[in-house]
């Protein structure tokens, strides 16, 4: 075993070499996008068009279910799928991530968080192509925008980061133990449902039947509400929540955290594993 | 991978001791329930434990630059692990490795290459993954192109290629770069004679441009052209090492 120091060096040696090798996964991760759509027609465009497509139709059905207006619970149902769909992107194929590059890891030397950076920048890429369809919402339905909405990018950011070290971390402990594979895709499931995306946090609430607004309340345990919101609020032009804003970025300190401690020590095991 | 933090240490990759052994899981000990319940239960099972197998055995090595080593073994003795422990893919489970300089492993041609993209997209993939950057390699595709002869077959796909068209490819862009540590391990074949002359001259060319070669083969023509010292592996352990000849004399001799 190293001495501790070396490997803790060794381990951040891993996060910037990786960053260095920013040519490379910058490459694949828009690769993968563009492979993903080769010969078809409209390409890339169909990330836009499958998610307008989704958001629309749960939206119409939604707004009548609630009995809400469309302009409103579209834009919210809408804006809350972009988000998820980042953050369920980062899970799933992070979980995997290590797993999926079997063949290059024990090809070439690279440091492991190429593999993740590589997607968590096809996954953004695919949160830009998604935002194109906010934008057109934005025309039907306008919303009350104020400065707030520049917060949305360092909303983004933290989302990003946090999606790195998910990925690092649940990459590592899949690819050691094959059965949080399938035990995390049942989880992202099910917090999809548990999550304010289709339902609406504030009406239920303010809801006058008192059952309902204490159930709601123990919607701030789930961690990925901050997420959502922290996005959503200003993109919705909503007034930002400095609680939200703090349980977010004690997450990412927590999680960073935790991740360099598993990577300190397991970091040159993860070729061995796959 | 530039391990050592002061002024640029000099090319080359030190080994002390080092094993490398593969923990072989089966389905039952990759899952979580067997490891809580054995946590909780304490050893009840001796099968519990993981089987290993060891690859690698004591390996104590100091390769400097302008070092051209030959390996040599039987197969299953441990030459491309070697080679993996060399390149830092595998770092050491015992014992110590350390690489210094940049490394070019060249195990398999065909590794990150894309069957759905052209083949001058292939060649820019190819060469970033052997730690090239992309300026470099814009300014050597024309003379890839050249080399593979492949003309207007390049912005075709590469699941038109034939399996020759392949390698001449990938032989293209493996011998166009500069490492400063150089793995080779051989399965360059498949190619006609006439192109395999000219990657011949490539190939020491690419060596001669190289701090530092490994280079894996049974063919002792290729290893006599590129090789001065050898490596006779066996068992997962250095058996001999030391002048190519004398090693190769002592391996056929033994064989």
């Amino acid at each position: 075993m190293p001495s501790t120091s070396r490997a803790w060096s060794r381990a951040f040696a891993d996060l910037t070499g990786g960053w260095g090798q920013r040519e490379l996964w910058g490459h694949l991760g828009w690769q993968d996008i563009k492979q993903r759509y080769r010969r078809s027609v409209l390409g890339p465009i169909w990330i836009t068009i499958s998610m307008a497509v989704t958001a629309i139709a749960l939206g119409i059905l939604y707004a009548g279910l609630f009995g809400n207006d469309l302009s409103v619970q579209l834009p919210y149902i809408l804006v809350g799928f972009i988000v998820w769909a980042f953050i369920s992107g980062c899970i799933l194929e992070g979980a995997e991530v290590f797993i999926a590059n079997e063949g290059l890891m024990k090809h070439l030397p690279a440091p492991l968080s190429v593999h993740v950076y590589r997607l968590i920048w096809r996954q953004t890429l695919l949160f830009a192509h998604n935002l194109l369809v906010y934008v057109i919402m934005l025309a039907i339905f306008p919303q009350p925008l104020s400065w707030t909405i520049l917060a949305a990018l360092p909303a983004v950011a933290l989302l990003a980061l946090n999606g790195a070290w998910v990925a690092l971390l649940f990459g590592m402990v899949t690819a050691r133990f094959r059965d949080l594979a399938p035990i995390t895709q049942s989880l992202v499931q099910l917090m999809f449902f548990m999550t304010p995306i289709v339902w609406i946090y504030d009406d239920l609430l303010n809801s006058p039947n008192p059952t309902i607004a204490e159930r709601a309340r123990l919607a701030e345990f789930n961690p990925f509400l901050h997420f959502i919101e922290i996005v959503r609020r200003p993109l919705l032009g909503q007034d930002l929540l400095l609680r939200q804003w703090v349980i977010v970025l004690v997450i990412t300190v927590v999680g960073w955290l935790l991740t360099l401690v598993v990577l300190r020590r397991y970091r040159s095991r993860v070729t061995y594993w796959v | 991978m530039n391990v050592s933090a002061s002024s640029p240490p000099p090319i080359g990759i030190t080994t002390k001791d080092a094993c490398v052994d593969f923990p072989i899981f089966d389905a039952k000990s990759r899952s979580l329930k067997k490891t809580v319940i054995g946590m909780v239960g304490g050893n009840i099972d001796s099968d519990a434990k993981v089987p290993v197998i060891e690859a690698l055995r004591d390996i104590t090595l100091n390769l400097e630059h302008g070092s051209r080593v030959g390996l040599v073994g039987h197969n299953g003795a441990g030459k491309s692990t070697l080679l993996r422990l060399l390149s830092g893919i595998y770092e050491p489970t015992r014992g110590v490795a350390e690489v210094r300089g940049r490394v070019a492993p060249v195990f398999d041609l065909g590794v990150g290459m894309d069957p759905e993209i052209s083949g001058l997209e292939n060649i820019m993939i190819r060469g970033l993954f052997l730690g090239m950057t992309r300026r470099e390699m814009e300014s050597r595709v024309d003379d890839i192109a050249d080399f593979t002869e492949l003309g207007d077959f390049l912005r075709m796909p590469l699941r038109t290629y034939s399996t020759g068209m392949r390698v001449r490819l990938a032989l293209g862009v493996v011998t166009s770069i500069d490492p400063e540590i150089l793995l080779l391990d051989e399965g360059i074949g498949a190619v006609d004679a006439a192109f395999l002359e000219k990657s011949k001259k490539r190939l020491s060319e690419l060596v001669e441009r190289s701090g530092l070669l490994v280079f894996a083969s049974h063919s002792d023509e290729f290893l006599r052209e590129l090789c001065d010292t050898a490596i006779w592996m066996e068992h997962g352990r250095v058996k001999q090492q030391g002048d190519l000849d004398d090693v190769l004399r002592a391996y056929k001799g033994g064989a």
